[in-house]
């Protein structure tokens, strides 16, 4: 350690220590850097009493406005509501089959039809609306119970098949092999039949006598022309769209045993407006049916 | 890379130091900052600053009063950032936020466009046209304006506070609030269409972020320009950091020719008198004579000031002047100063131009042949594709036609590729399926269309493309090349 001097080259203290003969000179920072400095810390010191900052042993401070942010989500949230208000008051004036009338409406109540979609719907007819083996799609133009706007609002409140909703779509297939209604020769050769109308299996002998098990069987919900009847919720045999698959074990399995899909009332659970986004939102996927629908808004 | 003392020797043993301002040796961390009251002084460079300052104030405060016809569709401000609908508009050129490379562009040839001031002539951006000299400047006239001169100044600052000087004080401060105020309200306008803005303004119905702008930066050039001046150049920004590093023995420099002026005074056969003038108009408040440092902006007023006095002792004019370190060391050895204009081209002046130039090139070329229409397709992923009843095979697309021009535009889409395959969208129905569409697109607009494309039954997965067309006299074509899924192997 040497003495402070000053160096005669800068004309500059020095710190006062020296290595090697190397000295370092005490250049000063401005004083408003200090005092800049100084401000931070206020700012600092003000922080932490305005907002919550210090941990305690139950809970933290609580800042001198009590300012949380879940408090802020929920002024955001009545805020968001408060935006979307007339939007949904307008919903609910306009009865379903008028959307189409107001593209503007229709937009919003197919945005807010994808969101709910997103919340109740994706667990069975998944993220994209292309469900699955027993889940319809329902991007395609095949519709059981009907594709026009009313029809899938009818179809999402009262449900199907759901027990406890009075109005609900209800039909019952009988489960032929399993209740002995026809041998399982019998119902192999229906299999073909059904198979040959959408051109998966040529036309042999089995189908030939699937035809007359047919006639007598399945024409009173399939149609005469086994085309299907909206009326039952009975599938159109004929095109290439199987809610249960369409191969031989598949089809055999379907006339065995009969399915009974059962999707829920959500009348019971949501609220009239948000089925009507919902329904609107179904309908805009592509095989809405009896209505034009409307262009989406970009997101 | 040279160190900063011009004549690569030791630094001078410092004499006295000749002004009662310059900091003394002091103890302790920090520094009280020397107020710094520069004389005022004319000159060649002087009157090339006043010019350089009165382009750039005039550019920026009448730019956003300047028009520009547009048409009906777009606004007519020759210079417009339109942050709401993200647009930017500069005279012809209008930029949208997928062309931001242009701006990119800009930004780039900006920054080599400084590289080669600072190549060719020094750091002549600091000395005459970065915003914080232009304002530091105007602060330092209407201190001279109010106060006096240099010694004026001095006297009135060691005054005590009377009543006579805090009225002086306080007229003083607010006309440098006016200019900042003018200064933060002046920005706002390249926000907004200016005559609309001002009137709201004025009326006090502009949108509080347009006042809250204005007290921002009307509080940050009081500050900066105001108080902080010189403590910017030498603490705060980093530019000269940069720039230091980047000068080299080529590089035009204010320099004090010490083999000529010294020894100094009077009577002591160097050319320099040690009037001291040469520091006392230095806005920074350094004496060159020490030796070319980060403080100086190169504004040459020392040059002014010291051209006078050699003007007035019969000397040639030049002991403070503009030279490279390379012909520094000519002169000192007896060679004549080369002058200005040849020392400017050196080779990397010229390779930073070229630079320059190419991008500036690059960018034109690319403006002149963008196309006014774009499209972009984004392809339903989930699911990718979709059986129909009959077998047909349908995907999904979001169109969006795109539309840069400030009119309407008609437009026809076409669908490329996959013979069979025919489009809809969700405003016609599979039935009237086809393959082309036309709609007109409303001006400056993106316009997003669900597409359903439906290909026959047994069709592979394969490329597809849609072209956009624009059918007016205009013309124009783009394409995007995206997919169609189908299920493995046809159906
Ligand atoms: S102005 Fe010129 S003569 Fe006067 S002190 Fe500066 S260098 Fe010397
Ligand atoms: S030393 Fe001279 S050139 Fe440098 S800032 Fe001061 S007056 Fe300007």
């Amino acid at each position: 350690m040497t003495d402070k001097r000053i160096d005669e080259a800068t004309n500059t203290e020095t710190m006062g220590h020296e290595w090697d003969g190397i000295e370092e000179l005490n250049t000063p920072l401005p004083r408003w850097w200090l005092y800049t400095f100084y401000a931070c810390i206020a700012f600092a010191v003000g922080y932490a009493v305005v907002y919550p900052s210090v941990p305690l042993i139950h809970e933290g401070t609580h800042g001198s406005f009590g300012w949380t942010s879940r408090g802020e989500y929920a002024a955001e949230k009545k805020a968001e509501a408060a935006q979307r208000a007339p939007m949904l008051a307008a919903l609910a004036k306009t009865p379903i089959e008028d959307l189409p009338k107001n593209p503007d409406l229709t937009r919003q109540a197919v945005a807010g039809g994808r969101a709910a979609f997103k919340v109740n719907c994706v667990q069975c007819h998944g993220a994209g609306a292309a469900g699955s083996v027993g889940y319809p799609n329902l991007n395609d133009d095949d519709w059981l119970w009907g594709g026009s706007l009313t029809d899938i609002q009818q179809t999402l409140t009262h449900g199907i098949r759901y027990p406890g909703d009075d109005q609900t779509r209800t039909s019952l297939m009988p489960s032929f092999g399993h209740d002995k209604i026809l041998t399982p020769a019998q119902v192999q050769d229906a299999a073909s039949f059904v198979r040959s109308l959408s051109g998966l299996e040529p036309k042999g002998a089995a189908a030939q006598r699937g035809a007359e098990i047919f006639a007598t069987n399945c024409v009173a919900c399939h149609g005469p022309d086994a085309k299907g009847g909206r009326q039952f919720g009975a599938p159109n045999l004929t095109d290439r769209i199987w809610l249960y698959g369409g191969s031989r074990e598949q089809v055999v399995g379907s006339i065995t045993n009969a399915h009974a899909g059962v999707m829920p009332a959500w009348g019971q659970r949501l609220d009239p407006v948000t089925i009507k986004m919902l329904a609107a939102y179904v309908h805009s996927l592509g095989g809405g049916e009896a209505f034009a629908a409307p262009t989406p808004v970009a997101k | 890379m040279v160190s900063l003392n011009p004549q690569g020797q030791p630094t001078r043993k410092q004499r006295p130091l000749p002004s009662a301002l310059k900091p003394k040796p002091q103890s302790g961390l920090y520094e009280k900052k020397q107020p710094v009251f520069p004389r005022k002084i004319d000159g060649r460079f002087r009157r090339l600053k006043w010019g350089v300052m009165a382009v750039c104030l005039a550019i920026y405060y009448l730019t956003p009063w300047l028009r520009w016809n547009r048409g009906p569709y777009a606004p007519d401000q020759a210079v417009l950032i339109d942050l709401a609908h993200r647009r930017f508009y500069m005279f012809s050129i209008e930029i949208w936020p997928q062309e931001f490379y242009f701006v990119a562009g800009l930004l780039i040839m900006a920054g080599i466009g400084l590289f080669l001031v600072t190549s060719a002539v020094g750091r002549a951006w600091c000395g005459y046209a970065c915003p914080q000299t232009v304002w530091t400047d105007l602060f330092q006239h209407i201190d001279r304006w109010f106060d006096g001169d240099r010694n004026a100044q001095i006297r009135l600052a060691n005054a005590p506070w009377t009543a006579g000087k805090l009225a002086r004080r306080l007229s003083k401060w607010s006309l440098y609030l006016l200019v900042n105020v003018a200064t933060g309200g002046a920005w706002i306008f390249y926000f907004a269409d200016a005559p609309t803005l001002a009137h709201q303004v004025f009326t006090g119905t502009a949108p509080a972020i347009a006042y809250s702008t204005i007290a921002v930066l009307a509080g940050t050039t009081l500050w900066l320009g105001g108080f902080m001046r010189e403590q910017v150049c030498v603490y705060m920004c980093p530019w000269p950091r940069i720039q230091s590093a980047m000068l080299d023995e080529k590089s035009l420099i204010v320099t004090y020719k010490d083999w000529r002026g010294e020894p100094r005074g009077k009577s002591s056969g160097g050319d320099c008198v040690d009037c001291n003038l040469c520091a006392a108009v230095c806005p920074t408040g350094i004496d060159i004579r020490d030796g070319a440092q980060i403080g100086c902006i190169t504004c040459a007023l020392c040059i002014d000031a010291c051209d006078g006095v050699m003007a007035k002792t019969g000397r040639p004019r030049g002991l403070i002047d503009y030279a490279t370190l390379e012909d520094s060391e000519k002169e000192r050895a007896g060679a004549p100063p080369t002058s200005h204009a040849k020392l400017i081209w050196h080779a990397r002046t010229l390779i930073y131009l070229g630079l320059w130039s190419a991008i500036g090139c690059a960018l034109l070329f690319a403006l002149g042949t963008r196309e006014h229409l774009a499209i972009s397709v984004a392809k339903d992923r989930n699911p990718p594709f979709m059986l129909m009843s009959d077998g047909a095979i349908r995907n999904a697309y979001l169109v969006k036609w795109r539309n840069m021009e400030d009119r309407p535009r008609p437009m026809r889409l076409t669908l490329d590729g996959i013979p069979g395959a025919r489009m809809w969208s969700e405003e016609m129905g599979k039935a009237q399926a086809t393959r082309q569409l036309t709609r007109t697109i409303p001006a400056d607009q993106t316009e997003p269309l669900r597409i359903y494309v439906i290909a026959p039954a047994g069709t592979a997965q394969q490329p597809l493309g849609f072209t956009l067309t624009a059918t007016d006299a205009q013309g124009g074509t783009v394409r995007y090349d995206t997919r169609f899924d189908a299920p493995e192997g046809g159906q």
